[in-house]
């Protein structure tokens, strides 16, 4: 392709030298709180993400070492509880929603529109950082022995402060707030950036998949998020200001806790799986050699999937005993899901079908994903079925279930994605040999691990039992499962190694190794403090394959300010100019006010009001207005954008 | 369509898939129903997923330019899409009315205007079993073990004493909760006499694993049988040696906790132990009911079950033997 292998005009060599001064990150150690630019924020969620994805796995191993034998003694049933609600409530809220939504559409989301930087920079650090707090508080508390014991799901009354003495449900509640902040505020600094900071020519309906995917996730976010603020919002006031919301001895209903954490709950899975399919759809068209069939259907069915995922958060509660009417709707609803998701696996396959396919890691990958994710889904249709589910909800079938659909349909992605986009993080391609041999070692791995657990829960093993009696047959089938660990184990293994090695030794990638069509690989690898030279324009689809010989691209902003230009909505047209904000240690500051105060009310509800304090003053000095940019924005007359 | 349950490997007396009852079996229908439909397309998915990717494979260093597509093109592709939609919806809407007529029939099984009812309250970590009757003398107290007769409906009315339980029992029902502050309501039969074991399966803290219980489906005269003889008081020890038993069972921590009809004992924290030598198993499932487990599980229940209710008890010389003596004779 052409993009960029051309050396540099001597006057682009000035631009790119002036850009570099404008917009050149703050180094050394203060420097590290203060850096606001997307792509290293970007990165930090990655490594964070990563590093709960690997600590909650160990924990998965120490669970399928305990359930290796009937009746074994080596966790306590304490320790047990404490081990499964921190594999599932760091692998939800600390990893797969950080990961798939938060670090990928920071980092990928503004390369891919073609602007200079995420919209909302410094909310976007303070968000890292509020994330990044809560999940060590999390932690910390797990190794001080008052880890989180009420599964991820934290039911009321076991959670509430009759039969869950201590703070363990309480460090589990507070961290759910933080991720909900830190989710919150990406979810709007990427609705922004797609909707007013895409490259000229990107109208709505050129707007890459993988953008797409992400922006349907954020309007989830934003609509999801307020059951679970609720729920352990509510759950904290019973435990420490003794409300009653849930004490059915007063009038208090256990019920409606359930009601308000799926509705954040069901859709989360979406909230997974939609950056998922995304990533999906994204390396399929590269790999395949030609523009996505059915680009329409693809975006209409990720927007259907968001809005049916609020229509079915009560198949996760059809044993609680619901009236018949409400039953069909659910299980309607629940099967109907189906529709958009199928109707995206027939665009892909068709694509691959009539495409020129090229094999590598990140499609086998993808493969993977295909062989996985769809079995996920067909056990979903027996969850959805009321009867059926009555049988199978709450046994090992739904952990396969849910494995199935989770690995399958994030983490798969997830590494195919990773594999795809190494080369734009570092400049370097990972190894191919050693990129198949994490994938195969995963896939098998994850098969033998996973698979048994349809039929052992068939077979009535129910979930988050700490131990099982040898007599029930459940033994072997155990073992077998156990035994797929280690596969899987040896499989993230060799795909660090991979990663340290290739980071130093991989081959030099170049701007576009896969030739692919986005905007992300319009630029140098890994991208430039300023990410683009030349910010681009878009012709189609694919802005690098659909690329005009003569591609125009953006000229007169200025270029001793961080100012990026604003377009419309609809159609992308150029709307405006303005100003994105100096680097600055305030976010932190604020981040560590309100760590301070999310803490502390753990232990006294006065550590809200008088923890708001500290927030006020550092929000403040955040806030605070510059003479100097404010006198530019007036004498350029950017600040209306009419 | 009851292929599934002639796999060896799904029979036992903890399987959905080898039903004894009609509610199990109704369920069994519908999952046969879903497996066969899912599985045959998941093949057919991933076969094409395999020639598409195997048709027209390059194996090259570099990546070739993109294809250009036109409608004209595309237009098989957009046909293939549409076509598979087609029978997907159509799949979708069988399995959906086999799911409705199922719940339906689960729904109506009740037959009879009066069935038997029988009452099941969930614990941290048991089952307290009920069975009501207007004359207060004859109400039966049991735990974790649950008599009913065979081939006739049982209507089960449950709910929990402390946190949320699940009561399960697959190879009869589907399972349901049971929440404090809400009553639930289900209908079992059991069509094969025998011993079924059911588990709770809504976690409930440190021993959710060891909260199992036994559905003893027995021929109607031989249940009429056993209910008879459980509404009866525990009989008066009649040798020195159970005499002794009833006095340190009344002296001891015992009497705190737990019920022996026509003793002094009535305390309902833990479960009524008037016929507690007719039942098979102790510590909801955990442990069969022989001398030495009932020992060990006086002495020190922390060791068996780390967590439950039962505190530990020091009982020296002949307490513990004349304890376990007495016990013993609460058939």
């Amino acid at each position: 392709m052409s993009t960029t292998t051309t050396p540099l005009t001597e006057a682009e060599r000035k631009q790119a030298a002036q850009l570099e001064r404008v917009w050149k990150e703050p180094s050394g150690f203060l420097g590290w709180f203060k850096v606001v630019h997307h792509t290293t924020i970007g990165k930090r969620y990655m490594v964070t993400a990563g590093v709960f994805f690997l600590l909650a796995g160990l924990l998965a191993g120490v669970m399928r070492l305990q359930l290796a034998f009937p009746e074994a003694h080596i966790l306590s049933p304490d320790q047990y509880d404490q081990v499964f609600t921190m594999h599932g409530t760091t692998m939800m809220f600390l990893f797969a929603v950080p990961m798939m939504f938060e670090a990928l559409s920071i980092y990928f989301v503004p390369l891919m529109v073609g602007t200079r930087n995420i919209a909302f920079p410094r909310l976007n650090a303070y968000s890292y950082y509020l994330y990044v707090c809560g999940g060590i508080m999390l932690w910390v508390a797990f190794f001080c022995n008052t880890g989180a014991d009420r599964g991820w799901f934290a039911y009321v009354p076991l959670s509430g402060p009759d039969y869950g003495p201590g703070k363990r449900p309480d460090f589990w509640a507070q961290m759910i707030t933080f991720t909900e902040v830190s989710a919150l505020a990406v979810a709007v600094e990427t609705i922004v950036t797609v909707f007013r900071l895409r490259a000229p020519g990107m109208s709505l309906n050129r707007i890459p998949i993988f953008v797409w995917g992400q922006v349907i996730t954020s309007f989830m976010v934003i609509f999801g998020l307020p059951g679970v603020v609720l729920s352990s919002t509510m759950l904290l006031l019973d435990r420490t200001a003794s409300t009653q919301f849930f004490n059915p001895a007063v009038g208090g209903d256990v019920l409606l806790y359930q009601h308000l954490f799926w509705w954040f709950g069901h859709p989360e899975v979406y909230i997974i799986f939609i950056p998922g399919a995304a990533i999906v759809s994204t390396i399929v068209t590269t790999f395949s050699r030609r523009h996505m069939f059915g680009y329409l259907i693809v975006v209409l069915s990720l927007v259907s999937t968001g809005f049916l995922a609020f229509g079915l958060w009560v198949h996760h509660m059809f044993a609680t005993g619901i009236p018949q009417i409400a039953e069909a709707y659910f299980t309607a609803a629940s099967m109907m899901i189906a529709i958009p998701t199928g109707a995206q696996i027939f665009c892909w396959i068709t694509t691959l079908w009539s495409g020129k396919i090229v094999l590598r890691t990140p499609l086998w990958w993808v493969l993977g994903f295909f062989f996985t994710f769809i079995m996920g889904g067909m056990t979903g249709i027996f969850v959805a079925s009321v009867p059926v589910d009555l049988q199978v909800h709450d046994t090992y079938f739904v952990v396969a279930h849910f494995h199935y659909v989770l690995i399958g349909g994030a983490v798969f992605p997830l590494f195919a994605g990773f594999t795809y986009w190494f080369p734009k993080l570092t400049g370097r391609m990972l190894s191919e040999v050693l990129g198949q041999v994490s994938f195969w070692l995963f896939f098998v791995g994850f098969q033998i691990t996973f698979f048994p657990m349809h039929l052992v829960g068939l077979r009535g093993m129910p979930r988050r039992v700490y131990t099982y009696p040898s007599n029930m047959g459940w033994t072997h089938l155990n073992q077998v499962e156990s035994a797929g660990y280690i596969l899987l184990f040896l499989a993230v293994c060799v795909f660090l190694a991979n990663v340290i090695r290739s980071k130093r030794h991989g081959a030099l990638a170049g701007p576009n190794p896969w030739n692919a069509g986005t905007l992300e690989w319009a630029t140098t690898s890994p991208p430039p403090s300023y990410n683009f030279l030349h910010l681009p324009t878009v012709n189609g689809r694919e802005a690098l394959w659909d690329a005009a010989p003569n591609q125009p691209v953006v000229t007169g902003l200025d270029e001793d300010t961080r100012s990026f230009l604003l377009t419309r909505t609809l159609d992308a047209e150029p709307d405006g100019k303005d100003e994105f904000p100096e680097p600055t240690a305030w976010p932190f500051l604020a981040a560590m006010a309100t760590t301070a105060a999310f803490i502390g009310s753990i232990f006294t509800p006065w550590g809200i009001t008088i923890g708001a304090i500290p927030i006020a003053i550092t929000m403040i000095g955040w806030f605070w207005p510059k003479r100097e940019p404010a006198e530019r924005r007036r004498s350029r007359e950017i600040w209306q954008t009419e | 369509m009851n292929l599934l349950a002639a796999v060896p490997g799904f029979t036992g007396n903890q399987t959905a898939l080898s039903p004894v009852g009609p509610g199990a079996a109704h369920i069994e229908h519908t999952f046969s129903l879903i497996f066969w439909i899912t599985s045959t397309v998941w093949l057919l998915v991933l076969t094409a997923v395999v020639i598409a990717v195997y048709r027209r494979r390059y194996t090259l260093e570099q990546m070739p330019p993109p294809e250009r597509t036109t409608e004209a093109s595309d237009r098989f592709a957009a046909r293939a899409v549409g076509v598979s939609m087609g029978i997907t919806v159509l799949l979708l809407f069988i399995m959906l009315i086999s799911s409705f007529r199922t719940g339906h029939a689960i729904g109506t099984m009740n037959s009879e205007p009066q069935p038997l009812t029988i009452d099941v309250y969930g614990h941290q970590w048991w089952w307290e079993v009920r069975y009501p009757n207007p004359v207060p003398a004859n109400i039966v107290e049991t735990a974790n073990e649950i008599h009913v007769p065979v081939g006739v409906p049982v209507h089960i009315h449950g709910t929990s004493r402390d946190v949320i339980h699940s009561f399960w029992a697959p190879n009869i029902q589907g399972k349901r909760d049971l929440m404090p502050g809400y009553d639930t309501d289900l209908m079992l039969q059991v069509d094969q006499p025998g011993y079924w074991r059911g588990q709770c399966a809504e976690f409930c803290g440190l021993q959710h694993a060891h909260m199992a219980f036994y559905i003893i489906a027995q021929p109607k005269d031989e249940f009429e049988h056993w209910l008879t003889a459980q509404a009866q008081s525990a009989p008066v020890p009649s040798d020195a040696q159970t005499q002794h038993g009833q006095q340190v069972f009344l002296t001891h921590g015992c009497v705190l906790c737990h019920t022996i009809g026509g003793t002094t004992a009535a305390s309902r924290v833990g479960p009524d132990l008037t016929h507690l030598a007719s039942r098979s198993t102790i510590a909801a499932g955990t442990l069969p009911n022989t001398t030495g487990n009932l020992a060990g599980w006086i002495l020190n229940a922390q060791s068996i079950k780390p967590g439950a209710r039962m505190p530990p008890n020091q009982l020296f010389g002949t307490d513990l033997q004349d304890l376990l003596a007495y016990l013993e004779t609460l058939k």
